[in-house]
């Protein structure tokens, strides 16, 4: 059975009714981020500046998409590897991140941070990127307008389909 | 003679870098109906269906399979027979990238390709990675592999003992493929390179890629391998199942007495292939 689920979370939520292996819809809006992104976040945060989003109850997808063609939305937009994430991950969780997405399974850091941050890994079909362009409804640059394909996105979606990777609990679908 | 001007190889190659990010080869999709076909796990089966569902969307709405739309690896088959005006090009690279550059813009594909160290973008996925190779003598074909780097990130070539012999290609083959676990978009297709030096067991094992399908005469061995990996449980995304590699092949290359370097190049399963020939 799909679930359904909201981004952002509202204060003070977490995704607890989420449990590895579960196949969810997703509504609302998500940030898109991937490495160079990244690294530029975390590095804001050691130096105590201010991120250029408020990540609080929010989800960050690992991606960046091709070019949108006239007339559509976004181009292809499918997952990019997780694993690449990982030593940026914490710091965002610590944040109030409540989510991210990517494809692939995750370092034991990650499970561990899930379980103490209240979070969730969520993973979505890799490579399909045409077929996840349908549930993309609007598509607009928030952050690091230089980094181009990298740059920091936002996403209004509607029932956008993923997975359940690693609950809250550290239930990990990659380690049954 | 055969003389080919560098306006008709950059018009074929946009032509084929467009093509190639939009439409999976024919027996990738095989490959794919047939897995599913006999998939157990219904988390697989249901990716699988949405991986059918993808290709079809990208080929009827003319937009790329992946976002990744990958680094641009070029096989040319050049024979002796064969001219090439290459204009105010330097050479035949130079025309090659400018195709590439083309396509890239006209077929809205993402500019992946920066700089290594400072990581600038090159704005237009040029350059392309270029191998010449000996063809016949009328010869001319430019082969271009669009190579997704999260499928790249988890390739490896290692120098094995001149003595490791079957056993120890194969147990580097499966500990690569099972080190790559759900990080490569599996089901993932293996070239595998066995032999010549360092850098040539890598090209060969790229070249392998380029060549999923055709004949070879290590197919007996090939399929040994391809059933080990599949009893793996990696599956399709990693989620466990049946589907862990669509295919495996192997080239050769004779190489020193004291070595016996292995390469194991890695692509996911929208492995995107083409060739144009003049």
């Amino acid at each position: 059975m799909e679930k359904k689920i909201t981004f952002p979370l509202p204060p003070g939520c977490d995704p607890e009714g989420l449990s590895a292996g579960d196949e969810v819809r997703i509504d609302g809006f998500m940030y898109v981020a991937r490495d160079a992104a990244h690294k530029r976040l975390v590095e804001a945060i050691e130096r105590n500046e201010d991120l250029p989003m408020d990540v609080g109850g929010c989800l960050i997808y690992y991606m960046g998409p091709s070019p949108a063609p006239e007339g559509r939305v976004i181009g292809s937009c499918g997952p990019t590897t997780s694993s690449r994430m990982d030593r940026y991950t914490v710091a965002l969780l610590k944040k109030g991140l409540k989510a991210t997405m990517g494809k692939g399974d995750r370092d034991k850091s990650i499970i561990e941070a899930c379980i103490r941050y209240r979070a969730v890994y969520l993973v979505t079909y890799g490579g399909c990127g045409a077929y996840l362009g349908q549930f993309v409804k609007k598509s607009r640059v928030v952050a690091y307008p230089e980094l181009g394909p990298e740059s920091i996105l936002r996403l209004d979606v509607e029932g956008f389909p993923a997975l359940v990777g690693i609950d809250i609990k550290g239930k990990n679908l990659y380690n049954k | 003679m055969k003389k080919v001007s560098f306006s008709t190889i950059i018009d074929k190659v946009s032509e084929l870098v467009v093509r190639t990010s939009r439409v999976i080869p024919g027996e990738v999709s095989r490959a794919i109906r047939d897995r599913l076909g006999e998939e157990r796990s219904p988390m697989a089966r249901k990716y699988l269906e949405i991986i059918l569902e993808n290709i079809r969307i990208a080929e009827a709405g003319g937009l790329p399979v992946c976002q990744d739309t990958g680094l641009s690896v070029f096989f040319v088959r050049y024979g002796s027979d064969v001219t090439v005006d290459t204009g105010s090009y330097p050479d035949l690279s130079g025309v090659i990238n400018e195709g590439l550059a083309r396509g890239s813009r006209r077929g809205y594909l993402r500019n992946s390709v920066v700089d290594p160290i400072d990581r600038k973008n090159t704005g237009n996925n040029a350059p392309g990675i270029i191998h010449v190779i000996p063809g016949g003598r009328g010869e001319f074909e430019i082969m271009l592999l669009a190579k997704g780097f999260g499928s790249e990130n988890t390739s490896s070539l290692r120098m094995l003992s001149p003595t490791a012999g079957r056993e120890g290609i194969e147990s580097f083959i499966l500990e690569t493929v099972s080190g790559a676990g759900s990080r490569p978009c599996p089901p993932v297709f293996v070239g595998v390179g066995i032999g010549g030096s360092f850098e040539k067991a890598a090209i060969l094992s790229k070249m392998a890629l380029c060549r999923m399908g055709e004949v070879s005469e290590h197919r007996q061995w090939e399929s040994e391998i391809l059933k080990k990996i599949n009893g793996m449980n990696i599956g399709a995304g990693g989620f466990g199942g049946d589907a862990t590699a669509l295919d495996l092949r192997i080239e050769t290359f004779p190489t020193h007495i004291a070595g016996l370097p292995v390469a194991v190049n890695i692509s996911c399963w929208a492995h995107r292939f083409g060739s144009v020939k003049f």
